[in-house]
C-alpha cells in the first residue's frame, strides 16, 4: 500500500514536473528571453589588490588615515558611517589626542539640546560619539539628492558583491555614454537605443542597472591634499577609500586573522596527537 | 544493554558507588558512549559524522547563549545589535562568525551523515526508529535555522522571511489567515520576529532530546557498518572507547580545521551580501534566495510552473504554487516513509550494483543540479535543469528504489563483519 501511494505520488509529480519542463522549453522558444542592457553592459569589478588581502593581510596605516581623508572631505558631504565611533580611529595610528582634534574638526555637529532651554541644538563631537550624519533624516538626504537615498557606507564592502573591489570600481566607473562600447566592442545605444540614461542620473557600467544618482563623486586628481605626499589620483583615492571603508565595515579583521593562526596551530597540535592516540589504541586490531 | 559481552559499569571509589546506587548517571554515560557501548570494529570515516553534528550541535548552543545575551529583538534595534556585537562586545566578532558559520557546518556534517545512511541502508530494520528521529532532527534544524537567519534583520532575512511565510499562503482557503496568524501581522514585523526569536532559542533544546531519543533508538541494536552484515559476536565489536572516542578526535581535529579556515579567514563566503543591508520593507533585492542548505529544497518549490487541472476546460484543481510547496515539504516528507520504500534485505550500497548506480549516476547529481540551480535566477536553463533534477529525486525513492529493491541480484555478503576485515576486501564502490 505504502508502495502503491508512493508509486503515484511520485508518478504525479515527476509527471507535472516534466510537463512543466515540456512547457518551460516551448515558451522560451516561442518567446525566447529578451536580452537586458544590465546582462549585455554591466561590467565585472576591475582588478586591484589591497594591503590587507588574503590570510596574513593587514590593513595598511597610512592608506586608511588617506583614505578617512577621502571620506571626510568628499563622501560625508551624503553618506553617512552610522556605525563607526571618533573613537574607533584609534585604531588607524592615530593618538588620542588626534581623535579628539579629529572629532571637534568634524564638519556636522552632533544632535543635542540646549541645556537651558531644551531646544533642540548641536555640539562639536566628542570620540565616544557615532560619526554624525550629514543629514537629519532621510527625507532630508533625499531632498537633498535628487530624491535618491546615498546609503550609509559602514558597512557598504559586506554589502556588495566584489567588496572594496566593486567600492573602487564604481568609483572610476563613471564613463560619457554617447559612443560607449564594451569589450566585445557593442555599442550601447546602437544595441538598445532606449537605454540611453534618464536626466539626473549618471551611467556608470559597474553599478548594478547602470545609471547611478551620484555623480562622480572624485571628479579631478588632488581634489584631497594627501597630509603623506602621496600624489591623490582618482585611481589612489578610490583605493584610499575603498581600503578605509574595509576597514569601517571589518574593524576587527586583524584580530580575526591572528587569533585564525593560532586556533589553526593549536589545532594541528591537537589533530596531530588525536592521530597518533588513534593509531596507538588500534593498533592491535585490524580494521 | 544491547549485546552480553558489553563490559559493565564498576564504580571505582566509595563517591562512585554513592552516586551509582542513588543516580546511575556515570553508568548511563559509560554504556551510551563509553567501554560499555559495543561497535562494529570495521567502521569507516562516515561514522565520524553523527558523533561532528552532535559538537556542531553544542557550538551552536554554546555560542547562540552568548549572542543572546547582547542581541537586541526589535525591528529597529536587530541589525544594529548585531554590528554591536561584531565592533564592541569582546571577542564579539568571533562569537557572531562563530554561530554563523557554525550554522552551515551543522548542515555540512548532517547531510554527509544523511547521505551516509541513505548509502549504507541505515535506515531499514531494526533501525527504522532511529532514521524517523533523524528526519525529524532535520525538520527541526531547518526551522531553526530558518528563524535564525531572520534574526539579524538584513534584507534577505526579512525577504526570506516574507518568502517562507508566504508558502502558508498557497493553502486554499485558510492559506492567508494561517499567514497572518504566524507571522502576527500582514507582513515580518516587530511580533513576527518576536516569536522567531523565542522559537529559535527554544528549537535547539527540543533538538537536543530528539538526539537523546536517537542514541537511545539506536543502543537498542546497536550502530550499523559498512558490510550491513549485522554483528554476531564480540570479535565483530570493540568498546566505543577507547577505539572510537580516539578516532572520532582525530575527526573532530580534521572538522575544526575546516571550520576555523572558513570562519577565520573567510567568514562571510558562505552568506548573502544583502543581508548587510538593514531590512527594507519597500525595497525587494534582485534575488531572494535562501541559505545555502535550503537551495535544493527552493529549487523544487520553483521547478513547478505548471496548474494540474483538466486539460482544455481552464478548470485548476492544484496551482502551481501550491504544487510547489507541497512537492518541497514532500521532498523531505517522503524520507520518513524510505524504510518502507527500499524493501532490499541487503543494508549496504556496497553489495547492491543496481542501487549503487541509481545512488552515485542519479541522486547526488540530482541534488548538486538542485543546489546550484536553486541559487540562480529563474532563467531558462536553471528552470530546465531544475525541473530535471526535480523529477529525478522524486523517481528515485518513490519509484525507482522500490523496483530496484525487486529486480536487483545483490553480491555475495561477507559471512561476518570480522571475516570482511581480516579475510576478503570489500570491492571497492563504484
Amino acid at each position: 500500500m505504502v508502495r502503491l501511494v508512493a508509486f503515484l505520488v511520485g508518478l504525479f509529480f515527476s509527471g507535472m514536473l516534466l510537463l512543466g519542463l515540456g512547457d518551460t522549453v516551448i515558451t522560451a522558444i516561442k518567446e525566447p528571453a529578451v536580452p537586458t542592457v544590465e546582462a549585455a553592459f554591466h561590467e565585472e569589478t576591475l582588478p586591484v589588490s589591497f594591503a590587507h588581502d588574503g590570510p596574513l593581510g593587514k590593513y595598511d596605516r597610512g592608506q586608511l588615515q588617506r583614505g578617512l581623508k577621502v571620506y571626510s572631505e568628499v563622501c560625508a558631504a551624503c553618506h553617512s558611517l552610522k556605525l563607526v565611533s571618533f573613537r574607533d580611529f584609534a585604531a588607524l595610528g592615530y593618538n588620542e589626542d588626534q581623535v579628539k582634534a579629529l572629532a571637534k574638526a568634524w564638519k556636522t555637529e552632533v544632535p543635542s539640546i540646549n541645556p537651558e532651554t531644551g531646544e533642540p541644538a548641536t555640539r562639536p563631537a566628542i570620540p565616544a560619539d557615532k560619526i554624525p550624519a550629514p543629514f537629519a533624516n532621510e527625507v532630508a538626504a533625499r531632498a537633498a539628492n535628487n530624491n535618491a537615498l546615498p546609503p550609509d557606507l559602514s558597512l557598504i564592502t559586506k554589502a556588495r558583491e566584489g567588496g572594496p573591489a566593486y567600492v573602487y570600481s564604481l568609483l572610476l566607473g563613471y564613463r560619457d555614454q554617447a559612443g560607449y562600447k564594451n569589450e566585445e566592442g557593442k555599442e550601447l545605444l546602437k544595441e538598445f537605443p532606449e537605454a540611453a540614461t534618464p536626466a539626473g542620473l549618471h551611467f556608470n557600467p559597474w553599478f548594478a542597472n547602470l545609471n547611478i544618482a551620484m555623480a562622480a563623486p572624485l571628479a579631478a586628481d588632488d581634489q584631497v591634499t594627501y597630509d603623506d605626499g602621496t600624489k591623490a589620483t582618482k585611481a589612489q583615492m578610490a583605493k584610499d577609500v575603498s581600503a578605509f571603508l574595509t576597514w569601517a565595515a571589518e574593524p576587527k579583521m586583524e584580530n580575526r586573522k591572528s587569533a585564525g593562526w593560532a586556533a589553526l596551530g593549536f589545532l594541528l597540535v591537537f589533530t596531530v596527537l588525536a592521530w597518533m592516540s588513534y593509531k596507538t589504541i588500534w593498533a592491535d586490531k585490524k580494521h | 544493554m544491547s549485546f552480553p559481552w558489553a563490559q559493565e559499569y564498576k564504580p571505582q571509589g566509595t563517591v562512585s558507588k554513592w552516586v551509582d546506587e542513588r543516580l546511575p548517571l556515570p553508568r548511563l554515560v559509560y554504556n551510551a558512549v563509553g567501554a560499555g557501548y559495543p561497535v562494529p570494529r570495521n567502521l569507516n570515516y562516515f561514522w565520524n559524522f553523527g558523533v561532528l553534528a552532535g559538537v556542531a550541535l553544542v557550538i551552536q548552543i554554546v555560542t547562540g547563549i552568548v549572542l543572546a545575551m547582547h542581541y537586541y529583538a526589535s525591528v529597529d534595534g536587530a541589525f544594529n545589535s548585531v554590528e554591536h556585537i561584531m565592533r564592541d562586545v569582546n571577542s564579539g566578532w568571533f562569537v557572531r562568525y562563530a554561530h554563523m558559520n557554525g550554522a552551515s557546518f551543522f548542515f555540512i556534517v548532517v547531510y554527509i551523515h544523511i547521505f551516509r545512511g541513505l548509502f549504507y541502508g541505515s535506515y531499514k530494520a531494526p533501525r527504522e526508529m532511529i532514521w524517523l528521529l533523524g528526519v525529524t532532527i532535520f525538520l527541526l534544524m531547518m526551522a531553526t535555522a530558518f528563524m535564525g537567519y531572520v534574526l539579524p534583520w538584513g534584507q534577505m532575512s526579512f525577504w526570506g522571511a516574507q518568502v517562507i511565510t508566504g508558502f502558508f499562503s498557497a493553502i486554499p482557503l485558510v492559506g492567508e489567515p494561517l499567514r497572518q496568524l504566524l507571522l502576527g501581522g500582514f507582513a515580518p514585523d516587530q511580533a513576527a520576529l518576536n516569536r522567531f526569536f523565542s522559537l529559535h532559542y527554544l528549537l535547539p533544546f527540543v533538538i537536543a532530546g530528539v538526539i537523546i531519543l536517537h542514541i537511545w533508538a539506536l543502543h537498542i541494536p546497536g550502530s550499523s557498518n559498512p558490510t550491513g552484515v549485522s554483528i554476531k559476536g564480540e570479535q565483530d565489536t570493540v568498546p566505543f572507547h577507547p577505539y572510537y572516542t580516539a578516532k572520532d578526535g582525530f575527526g573532530l581535529g580534521i572538522f575544526l580545521i575546516f571550520f576555523v579556515a572558513v570562519t577565520f579567514f573567510a567568514p562571510n563566503m558562505l552568506g548573502h551580501p544583502d543581508n548587510y543591508i538593514p531590512a527594507n520593507p519597500l525595497s525587494t533585492p534582485a534575488h531572494i534566495v535562501p541559505e545555502w542548505y535550503f537551495l535544493p529544497f527552493y529549487a523544487i518549490l520553483k521547478a513547478f510552473t505548471v496548474d494540474f487541472g483538466i486539460p482544455f476546460t481552464g478548470i485548476i484543481i492544484i496551482p502551481a504554487k501550491l504544487m510547489g510547496v507541497l512537492a518541497m515539504f514532500g521532498s523531505i516528507l517522503l524520507l520518513f516513509f524510505l524504510p518502507w520504500l527500499d524493501t532490499s534485505p541487503v543494508r549496504s550500497g556496497h553489495y547492491r550494483p543496481l542501487f549503487r548506480k541509481f545512488f552515485w549516476y542519479g541522486l547526488i547529481p540530482s541534488l548538486v543540479v538542485l543546489t546550484y540551480c536553486g541559487g540562480k535566477p529563474p532563467y531558462t536553463q536553471w528552470v530546465v535543469l531544475s525541473q530535471l533534477a526535480a523529477a529525478y529525486y522524486f523517481a528515485h525513492f518513490l519509484i525507482i528504489l522500490p523496483i530496484v529493491s525487486r529486480i536487483e541480484r545483490p553480491l555475495p555478503l561477507p559471512n561476518s563483519i570480522t571475516e570482511s576485515v581480516t579475510g576478503k576486501p570489500l570491492p571497492a564502490a563504484a
